[in-house]
């Protein structure tokens, strides 16, 4: 098969300007910490140093803590949702005025195709705060009675897959809601979330409505324990995801989690097979696979297995894997070292378990966190594989026969947060739709994400919806009458 | 004129239809508010709520599969027959809960009215809290309301009747089912529930009620990993007991209702809290084409 040659298309640099350290961002200011310990953000596609970053410390959680709660008295909760709205609009406006900022700076820290950042992250991004903005002043007609109540201030806890998106997907609700934020962005990839207190400045942005402290999983636990935090959001992995569970316990804290998953991607026989793959590549392949809704398991059904596969190595076999600031590439580099460490060491256990593993020819570069894009064939229920999220570019591959034999292995995890069915046949999507226990199904799409539309998990991948009307209800209480 | 001696009744616990006694063959003494003997109740065991959870799952798929109009017909129907039994629940809430007469018929007709009112929301409340997302491409996207699956609901410790309705209805109204830890001092109003529950139309397991001591089946059920949710208001005012069955709950996620700082008026009218505390939202995407 005949392979495109291309010159190497880098999208500049010079558009961001990155700082060599960065302190707290604290009532509207950047501030040395008063007790954090400083390390550092590395580019995982060349492991090159970009800036050393502030682990918050108890002290000065404390104070962002403080901040977002004289905010929430003085300003926030006394501002009508009209000019709430006004501020949020301003910084939607500001993220599309910095958007290619935005997108190289994520690229840069992330290791995820500039190709995504710019087309999917950074536009979701600004959407969703044009969504919520648009919400403020409109509190009473969402259903939750006719005068809802914020929470106060909101402890958010994001991850490091889509650093700004994790960010405004819980940001701008929280802040149309009428609820103030203390954010730890992740530790690996902390910038994006200091630009976007930046742009909080240039919106004039009460100051200690917004205040991001960086750190690892000590200054998240740390901000979760708060006894002054009304609300706490986490999008992460399912085991602190009961760590906060169970630390929150006994308190009048709300919450909502967002946390592992390992999907179902099923395609019948009479499935469009070109798209099919597409959605495939899509839905393991996309940020490298580190996606907690990734298409992790592929179920084919048996009569079409043998063409699917091989469309899909065929498919496979033209993706690009490089720099992630080149337009061209398709997939980026593994966030981590330690990231990388757990897909070398699941996808070792894949071989030693029985499963056929193979990759494509590619060559990765000689610096940096890589992984091929790998696929698993000959895959049981039982293995490892099958079972447990890797969160990288690894698809494992089973078979099925009938629907209800494809429903019960799909079902058959701890997770539920999304699903994807790929048939021609109407009435068969619908059902598949009902039996999934997933919190998102795709029909004939895959790792689609709307302002609009609410996302999150059944059983272990958390409780909470995150975008749309069911998402701007995780920050209000409901006044009795709803 | 000799009086005529009473037939007494033996109280059980209901599970998956039937009515066993619990497995450990333990019971005991319920008596009425001013501490007079009244009956000697089943003290259901671990094995019993593992039971019950069992027939809780078996039950899910069917009653989670029926019609919404099916399921708002069901328990209507539960209204009517707890109608026929009105002045037996108003002699067992009335002498468990120490009220008058006239007092404890209004808890019981309470109680009745409130079944007809979630009976009612069955099938509405899918269009309440459901939606159509405009999502900026050309996709149909919906979002609606399921059962979370099998709920753990430890019922209110005082209000043996109205309150246990209060928080029962709403886990099964969407298709959840339920294992019932009823009030341990006041738990004979549940039983007779139970009886109401076998002659009316509610699938067997879909509604199980155990009767003993709360702390030591509680444990059970908020660790149990075939349970998706569990409701606390049984351990109100226990805060320390409500904690660790939180910590317990987490094993695997559980949707917790935490208990109240008091046990609530039951009175008044629930709102939709209760009701979309055992509901997950599922959103479904397709294509939109030629």
């Amino acid at each position: 098969m005949a392979t495109f040659e291309y010159a190497p298309a880098p999208e500049s640099r010079a558009i961001v300007d990155i700082a060599s350290s960065y302190g707290l961002f604290v009532d509207g200011e950047f501030i040395d910490p008063a007790d954090g310990t400083p390390f550092k953000t590395v580019n995982p596609a060349t492991e090159e140093v970009l800036a050393e970053v502030s682990a918050a410390g108890p002290e000065d959680v404390d104070r962002a803590v403080r901040a977002a709660r004289r905010a929430y008295t003085r300003v926030w909760s006394k501002m009508s949702g009209r000019d709430r709205g006004k501020y949020l609009f301003r910084i939607a406006r500001i993220i599309q005025e910095r958007s290619r900022e935005l997108a190289v700076l994520e690229s840069i820290d992330n290791g995820k195709p500039i190709r995504e950042s710019r087309d999917v992250d950074v536009p979701l991004v600004a959407a969703h705060f044009f969504y919520y903005a648009g919400w403020a002043d409109k509190l009473r007609y969402a259903g939750f009675g006719s005068d809802p109540k914020p929470h106060g201030v909101a402890g958010q806890v994001i991850p490091w897959n889509f650093p700004l998106l994790m960010l405004a997907w819980k940001i701008a609700p929280a802040l149309a809601a009428g609820n103030t934020v203390v954010l730890k962005p992740a530790e690996t990839t902390p910038l994006t979330a200091l630009l976007f207190a930046q742009i909080c400045q240039q919106a004039d942005l009460p100051r200690g409505v917004v205040n991001i402290v960086t750190g690892a999983g000590e200054t998240g636990r740390t901000l979760v324990e708060h006894p002054d935090v009304d609300k706490v959001a986490f999008t992460g992995s399912t085991e602190v995801g009961k760590q906060i569970a169970r630390s929150i316990a006994g308190t009048p804290k709300k919450v909502t989690l967002e946390l592992g998953g390992k999907a179902a991607n099923i395609v019948f026989d009479d499935a469009p097979l070109d798209q099919a793959v597409e959605g495939i590549v899509n839905g393991i392949f996309f940020n490298q696979g580190h996606v907690c809704c990734a298409g992790s398991r592929l179920l084919v059904q048996e009569s079409v297995a043998d063409d699917l596969m091989a469309r899909l190595k065929r498919r496979l076999r033209t993706l690009r894997v490089g720099d992630p600031l080149d337009k061209n590439t398709d997939i980026g580099a593994i966030n981590s070292a330690e990231q990388l460490a757990r897909i070398r060491e699941l996808s070792e256990i894949g071989e030693a378990e029985g499963a056929e593993r193979w990759s494509p020819p590619c060559e990765l570069p000689d610096r940096g966190y890589w992984f091929p894009p790998t696929v698993f064939t000959g895959v049981s229920q039982a293995h490892r594989i099958a079972r447990e999220e890797i969160f990288g570019p690894v698809l494992s591959v089973l078979t099925f026969r009938t629907p209800a034999e494809a429903v019960e292995k799909a079902n058959n995890t701890p997770y539920g947060l999304s699903a994807g069915v790929w048939t021609d046949k109407g009435s068969r999507i619908l059902w598949m739709a009902q039996q999934l226990r997933a919190g998102v199904v795709w029909a004939n799409t895959f790792n689609r994400f709307d302002p609009t539309s609410p996302f999150g998990g059944y059983k272990e991948s958390g409780y909470g919806r995150e975008g749309g009307r069911h998402g701007l209800g995780a920050y209000l209480s409901s006044d009795g009458a709803a | 004129m000799t009086e005529r001696l009473e037939v007494r009744k033996t109280y059980k616990l209901y599970i998956g239809g039937a009515f066993p006694r619990s497995e450990s063959g333990r019971s005991y003494e319920v008596t009425d508010a001013r501490g007079r003997f009244l009956a000697n109740a089943a003290k259901a065991s671990r094995k019993d709520a593992r039971d019950a959870v069992v027939a809780a799952r078996k039950a899910y798929g069917g009653w989670s599969g029926a019609t919404a109009y099916n399921r708002g017909q069901v328990l209507y129907r539960v209204a009517e027959v707890m109608e026929g039994r009105r002045s037996q629940f108003v002699d067992e809430v009335a002498a468990g809960e120490g009220l008058t007469r006239p007092r404890a018929e209004k808890a019981v007709d309470g109680a009745i009215d409130r079944w007809v009112w979630y009976a009612g929301w069955a099938d509405k409340i899918a269009q309440v809290t459901g939606s159509t997302n405009p999502v900026a491409g050309p996709y149909f996207d919906f979002s609606v309301p399921e059962p979370t699956g099998v709920v753990a609901v430890l019922a209110p410790q005082s209000s043996s009747l109205l309150g246990l309705i209060s928080v029962l209805a709403p886990v099964v109204v969407s298709g959840n089912t339920a294992v019932v830890v009823a009030s341990e001092e006041r738990p004979l109003p549940a039983i007779t529930l139970g009886e109401a529950l076998a002659t009316s139309d509610v699938p067997d397991g879909v509604i199980n009620l155990l009767t003993g001591r709360t702390a030591e089946i509680a444990p059970w059920l908020a660790s149990h990993m075939d349970v998706n949710a569990v409701d606390l208001v049984g351990v109100t005012g226990d805060d320390e007991v409500a904690r660790t069955l939180e910590v317990d709950a987490a094993e695997n996620l559980k949707r917790v209702v935490r208990p109240p700082a008091a046990e609530p008026d039951w009175t008044a009218e629930p709102g939709l809290d209760r009701l979309t505390a055992y509901l997950e939202t599922k959103t479904v995407w397709h294509p939109v084409g030629i």
